[in-house]
């Protein structure tokens, strides 16, 4: 499980780049089952992180980054880039929906009112306070 | 003008966000000439949904504040599925545009059959805004003229008569106020005849202090890029 570092290290860039190619086509049961064994993978190298500091320090000199956890940082900040970018998207997703819920709701009660019916004094029924 | 019967197949619709002040006067000012108005009151703090029904429009009520594209999109759909309305006009709340204005650009979509009137504030030197204004309204121009392949000497303007075809084609999805980009973007792409009327804009006291500040324009920016 130690050997091979490099591999392990150029995969989860893979991943990274898998994931945020994946964000553009929307969301979807493939979207989730990358970003869960995404999460799993950096569950996996934060332990390895803890356990083996040596290691990952090994890794970074390879790479020419001068210690391990200069490499967590770059790692952990590619990381929150990708998350940024996902919530983003899911956000304007989000906002669509609502906008979509909203304008439906308006234009029943405007053209409800248009043909003769009135709602109450004070506006639609529900609980109000 | 004042003697012409009112246009019946026409609607106004004017996105509505706080302009209690002004709306009612908007409102009847626009009604001696348009028969119909829409506002779509995008959940205003103020009496504005009161004001603009008490002047006699229609009002359609957000129940939570979305934005003025989406309130456009909104009095659009409701004019398309509520009415059979030949055209629409989208016009704004604060009084800065002119009925006449609005009024010669739905009957010259009707006598040049053009599907999309675009008002501009450029194509005369009737309208004086101030330089700094100038230079971002222009960059904006030619922002969309780049990111739409259409010719636009006035990208922003919020006056604009399209017929039913055309506004059948419009989804906005920029709630915000990038908009007014993707209303050119979207109409652009429908190939429908379109053509610029020079307008004149109204800069009162009024209109200045609610209209566009100059730092919003980094946001129409950012959300015009950043789908």
């Amino acid at each position: 499980m130690l050997d091979q570092p490099l591999i392990k290290i150029l995969l989860l860039v893979a991943i990274v780049v898998v994931t945020l190619m994946l964000n553009r086509s929307g969301a979807g049961a493939r979207h989730q089952a990358v970003r869960r064994l995404m999460l799993v993978a950096f569950v996996l190298l934060a332990a390895m992180a803890v356990l083996f500091p040596a290691l990952l320090t090994q890794v970074a000199r390879f790479l020419g980054v001068g210690r391990g956890a200069d490499l967590l940082l770059y790692g952990l900040t590619v990381f929150f880039l990708g998350f940024v970018a996902s919530s983003y998207r899911r956000m304007r997703q989000m906002e669509q929906q609502v906008t979509t819920l909203a304008r439906e709701l308006a234009l029943r009660a405007a053209i409800h009112d248009s043909r003769g019916h009135t709602r109450h004094e004070d506006g639609p029924t529900g609980p109000q306070t | 003008m004042t003697l012409s019967p009112p246009v019946e197949d026409a609607w106004l619709v004017i996105p509505l966000f706080n302009e209690a002040t002004v709306i009612e006067e908007v409102v009847r000012a626009a009604r001696r000439t348009f028969a119909h108005v829409v506002c779509v009151d995008d959940a205003s703090t103020d009496r504005s949904a009161g004001r603009a029904a008490a002047a006699g429009a229609v009002v359609v009520s957000h129940p939570f504040n979305l934005g003025q594209g989406a309130a456009l999109q909104t009095g659009m759909a409701y004019v398309l599925a509520a009415t059979d309305a030949a055209y629409l006009v989208t016009f704004d709340a604060d009084g800065q545009h002119r009925v006449e204005d609005a009024a010669e650009m739905v009957a010259r979509a009707r006598d040049e059959d053009l599907a999309i009137v675009f008002g501009s504030r450029f194509l005369d030197d009737r309208t004086r805004p101030g330089l700094l204004k100038k230079i971002v309204l222009k960059g904006a121009v030619w922002l969309t003229n780049q990111q739409t392949g259409l010719r636009l000497t006035d990208a922003h303007n919020g006056l604009r008569v399209l017929r039913r075809d055309a506004a059948s084609a419009l989804d906005l999805r920029q709630n915000r106020m990038a908009h007014a980009t993707e209303i050119v973007l979207q109409l652009g792409r429908t190939r429908l005849p379109w053509a610029e009327h020079p307008v004149h804009i109204v800069y009162t006291d009024y209109s200045r202090a609610k209209g566009q500040s100059l730092i919003n324009s980094v946001n129409i920016l950012v959300d015009t890029f950043l789908k």
